[in-house]
């Protein structure tokens, strides 16, 4: 990462009394409105507005920068239990961190997968004793995520974890019963089913997007029906048993449509998109690079716009990473043996300022909805996606915007090195992430997990 | 030109180059002597992940009458199906010093692995990949068709073009290799070519390909085309769904007994038929078409060498493939 | 031939006067003819009259000097029928120095219809230097077929031989310093005039500029 100017911004001029947890942050533009001092003790801001320093208190000089509350993700892949050579709940999460987030969702495709509270409290656990961001489990809704019978998700959502997002993803629940079955069940814990929309007999060793590309390149597609016909299917039954549903990774402008009729019915559905698909299209896969193999598939210049148009009116609710990190032996190989998946985690806020904030099409009040407010709604974290107000919690993050920066895999904190955007130059910079009062991110540099970590480590 | 991966990549004067070469190959061929010097020392590796017998051999023959060193790296019987990764073959390949790899693999896009990334300096010759192209397979269907116009012209082959040429290429579109690297490469060189094919097996976004598409062969073959290229077609995909049964393929689409006699007519008197092979006789071809004196499918297998000769050594004797 | 197909991808200047204006002029086109007329003699003499001869010109600017030799033994012994003696000998898949140059590809070689099996096979090249082209000509020649005897006749000799190798007849022996190029340009591979060409002739190109450009400094 190239360092931007000025170097020393958000560097704490000094370190926190002994005993005391607190930061005043001075000149930040709040959500990239008004300009405030911000003062951040035990846990939560404690001040808003013109402050002088109380004694004891770092000042972290903030003048230049963007507050936003702390990024939530709906859609992480942390690999953990099973794949730690990927990516582990340790490594994820600072790297969550350095992406200015302060809460993730970890998906249940992990080995063995997050279908029972023992795996669930396991992944949640581990976040906690991490430190960096709140840990939040998905669970799975079938069994092994076979997409045969409904995994415990009352027992999940009664653990330590409080599951309430659960999610197949990685694969769709794509026998109508079984999902109307699930959608119907969640209901009794306020959950919500996110599903990973791809009706599996279209896409039998689909490799990438069906169309012009796919048919040069003599790859086996995966057509935007296979897609669309699982919302359409969905959301009728999200309407007809009047239940909550949460659509994973967007990617045509297809569904874009679907989405948005099902929203003027009424009927309780999020969507989300990812940020490689707000901006990269399957031109990419002309060189066989399988650093551009993803699921869904990377797509045309026509459903990236549409994607744009969508998160900008709200009809796509949020983004979500699907930050997954693979070992480099999993993609430098033969595309058709490649894995699917990208890391996402430390480049998602570059990303949507790139492609929403410069294209002018949302300002960062809106960032923060799609970001972090509207994430934490549908995955019911209280504690997130709160306003930048006295007495809330102080989960934050600090963004230069004038900053540039080359994306370079090698020194990215995930165990990944499957960024589709190495090499590029992106725009924005996360200075400071505060985590529960915390600074996790300081100076654009990882500083120290939250210090109830060592509290669990004990 | 450092590899030939796709003749998408070729320009006319490439391609023309490469045709030009595969005459003289030709020549030597037809002499006492079928051997030159011109890769004396050099290394080629027939790196082979799928089976095929004809291809292998003629890349054999090719290199060896170049002089050069062939090593045949059957993948099949080699640590790969033990699990070995492309990129530690390819770095195995470089160690031994090889200049030249040909690859054939089942995986789109794998010859370009091998050229694009930093595991082998060699030059790279796509020998059939996936269902992405096969480009000496193009290159020597061009070479056919183009001797076979000048012999009708009564003029020399060499340093001509497809200009006006009709061509009509029919079957498997959509799992064919082949058919890939032929519209390119023969529009490239100012041929028309209409595809025929039951819909089920031509690839969604084919209406932006450089050619006409059809699913009525007996129209295509309305006016005459100067060539009729067909193409294999498994059975198997009866199974999944392509086509309701071998019979009502080889009625529609096949080059049968009862289509094959409008050839006898004056209009088809210079039409000839091409094949990748090997022919799938009785489905997509009948017998009487395909040991026709209009069939040039020996005349293929035989020009193949020529022209792989030819990609050798424009691709080998360079200074810019010396190691 | 290094000098002569280096000089290939020269770029042609147009040029006042008869010749482009670098380089020295050594043969003119009616030098070049009496050169030919002389070797056709010599030919003969040394043959012992016409039987079996085939001229094999290397390309690119030996075959038309094969053709032209041709023609002379036909007007110096009518029994001589000039097309079929003549044909083209084409040397690159046999040159030692492939990998050290940008790919050629190769010209045809072309034989008489009698063959060279038995015959007196005379290699006709323009310019004879270090040797390895004709060396590349003799291995060429032994895949196809078994010629009685082989000789060389050349235009220029320019020495600075680096193989056992010698002309038997030679048009003109022209000294020179191997920082110089010798330039062949003829009428059938560098004509026609709007290139900047306008009559047969061989020029020594020296790298410092001609000898007025030199003695000027």
């Amino acid at each position: 990462m190239t360092t931007p100017s000025p170097a020393s911004k958000a560097s704490a001029s000094g370190a926190p009394a002994s005993g005391r947890d607190a930061y005043l942050v001075r000149g930040a533009s709040l959500c990239g409105g008004e300009r405030a001092d911000l003062l951040i003790e035990d846990g939560r801001i404690a001040e808003v507005g013109a402050i002088a320093a109380p004694a004891g208190a770092a000042v972290v000089d903030a003048d230049g920068l963007i507050a936003l509350p702390g990024l939530v993700d709906v859609h992480t892949h942390l690999r953990e239990p099973g794949r730690e050579d990927a990516e582990t709940v340790e490594t994820g999460s600072r790297a969550a961190a350095l992406g200015g987030y302060t809460a993730v969702h970890a998906m249940a495709n992990s080995m063995p997968v997050a279908d029972t509270a023992g795996v669930v409290e396991q992944v949640h656990r581990l976040g906690r004793r991490a430190g960096w961001v709140d840990v939040r489990p998905v669970g799975a809704v079938t069994v092994g995520l076979a997409g045969e019978r409904l995994a415990e998700i009352g027992a999940m959502a009664g653990s330590a974890a409080q599951v309430r997002m659960f999610s197949d993803d990685g694969i769709c629940v794509h026998d109508p019963v079984l999902m109307r079955r699930a959608l119907e069940y969640v209901k009794a814990f306020d959950g919500v089913v996110a599903q990973h929309a791809q009706e599996p007999r279209l896409t039998a060793g689909a490799q990438m997007n069906e169309g012009v590309v796919s048919a040069m390149l003599g790859l086996p597609g995966w057509p935007a029906v296979a897609e669309e016909s699982i919302i359409a299917r969905d959301v009728l039954l999200a309407q007809h048993v009047g239940s909550r549903l949460h659509v994973c990774h967007v990617s045509t402008a297809g569904s874009v449509e679907i989405i948005r009729w099902a929203k003027s019915r009424g009927i309780a559905v999020t969507a989300e998109v990812t940020p490689h698909h707000l901006w990269l299209t399957d031109e990419l896969v002309r060189g066989y690079d399988p650093v551009f193999k993803v699921n869904p598939p990377l797509r045309t210049q026509e459903d990236v716009d549409a994607l744009r148009t969508a998160l900008a009116d709200g009809t796509i609710d949020v983004v979500g990473t699907d930050h997954a990190p693979h070992p480099s032996e999993h993609k430098e190989c033969e595309w058709a043996q490649a894995a699917m998946g990208m890391t996402g985690l430390e480049t998602a806020l570059s990303v949507v300022q790139h492609t929403m904030v410069e294209s002018g099409l949302m300002d960062w009040r809106r960032v923060a909805e799609a970001m972090s407010v509207r994430p934490a709604g549908i995955g019911r974290l209280e504690d997130q996606g709160r306003p930048l107000a006295a007495g809330e919690p102080a989960n934050l993050v600090f963004v230069d915007p004038a900053a540039r920066w080359t994306v370079d895999p090698a020194k990215q904190a995930t165990k990944g090195r499957n960024s589709p955007f190495a090499g590029r130059e992106l725009p924005g910079r996360v200075v400071a992430t505060f985590f529960r009062g915390h600074p996790t991110v300081l100076d654009g540099a990882l500083n120290a997990p939250h210090p109830s970590a060592a509290v669990m480590a004990q | 030109m450092k590899h030939l991966l796709s003749t998408r990549d070729l320009t006319p004067g490439d391609a023309i180059e490469i045709l030009d070469t595969a005459e003289e190959m030709a020549a030597v061929n037809d002499r006492e002597v079928r051997k030159l010097p011109a890769l004396r020392g050099r290394t080629v590796v027939n790196l082979f992940f799928e089976d095929s017998t004809r291809t292998r051999i003629s890349f054999e023959a090719a290199a060896k009458r170049l002089s050069a060193d062939v090593i045949n790296f059957a993948a099949k019987g080699s640590s790969v199906s033990k699990g070995e990764s492309l990129k530690d073959t390819a770095q195995t390949l470089e160690a031994i010093g090889a200049d030249a790899v040909v690859i054939r693999h089942s995986a789109a896009g794998a010859p370009h692995r091998l050229a694009m990334t930093d595991w082998i300096q060699a030059a790279v010759v796509n020998a059939g990949d996936g269902t992405h192209e096969h480009p000496t397979q193009a290159l020597l269907d061009a070479f056919t068709l183009r001797r076979h116009l000048a012999r009708v012209s009564g003029i020399a082959s060499a340093g001509t073009d497809l200009a006006g040429a009709r061509v009509v290429i029919v079957g498997d579109i959509l799992h064919s290799r082949v058919a890939r690297s032929n519209v390119w490469l023969l529009t490239t060189l100012g041929a028309h070519v209409t595809l025929v094919a039951p819909p089920t097996l031509l690839p969604i976004g084919v209406e932006h390909w450089p050619c006409e598409v059809s699913y009525d062969l007996d129209a295509a073959l309305g006016e005459a085309p100067d060539a009729v290229m067909m193409l294999r077609v498994q059975a198997e995909r009866m199974n999944a769904s392509y086509f309701p049964s071998t019979a009502e393929y080889s009625r529609l689409w096949g080059l049968g007994d009862e289509r094959f006699e409008r050839f006898g007519t004056p209009a088809f008197k210079d039409t000839v038929i091409l094949h990748p092979g090997p022919m799938v006789r009785g489905l997509e071809i009948s017998s009487t078409a395909a040991d026709s004196d209009r069939s040039q499918v020996l005349r293929q297998v035989a020009n193949g060498v020529s022209v792989r000769m030819a990609v050798l050594y424009l691709l080998m004797s360079a200074k810019e493939s010396t190691r | 031939m290094a000098p002569a197909a280096a000089d290939n991808r020269a770029p042609r200047t147009a040029a006042p006067g008869h010749y482009p204006a670098s380089g020295r002029v050594v043969l003119s086109a009616a030098d070049i003819d009496r050169a030919l007329t002389r070797i056709a003699h010599e030919i003969l003499e040394a043959n012992k009259g016409p039987q079996d001869l085939v001229l094999l010109g290397i390309p690119r600017r030996g075959y038309p000097l094969a053709v032209r030799l041709a023609r002379k033994l036909a007007a110096a012994d009518p029994t001589i029928a000039a097309e079929q003696i003549v044909g083209q000998l084409d040397i690159t898949m046999f040159r030692d120095d492939l990998s050290r140059q940008p790919t050629r590809p190769p010209s045809p070689t072309k034989l008489p219809l009698q063959g060279i099996d038995d015959k007196v096979v005379v290699l006709v090249d323009d310019v004879l230097y270090s040797g390895r082209t004709i060396r590349a000509a003799l291995d060429a020649l032994v895949d196809l077929g078994r010629p009685r005897i082989v000789r060389l006749a050349v235009l220029v000799d320019r020495g600075h031989r680096e193989l056992p190798i010698r002309a038997d007849h030679v048009g003109k022996n022209l000294p020179t310093s191997a920082a110089e190029k010798v330039r062949v340009r003829l009428t059938e591979t560098d004509g026609p005039a709007d290139s900047g060409f306008l009559e047969d002739h061989v020029a020594i190109e020296s790298p410092l500029g001609t000898e007025e450009e030199v003695a000027a400094r």
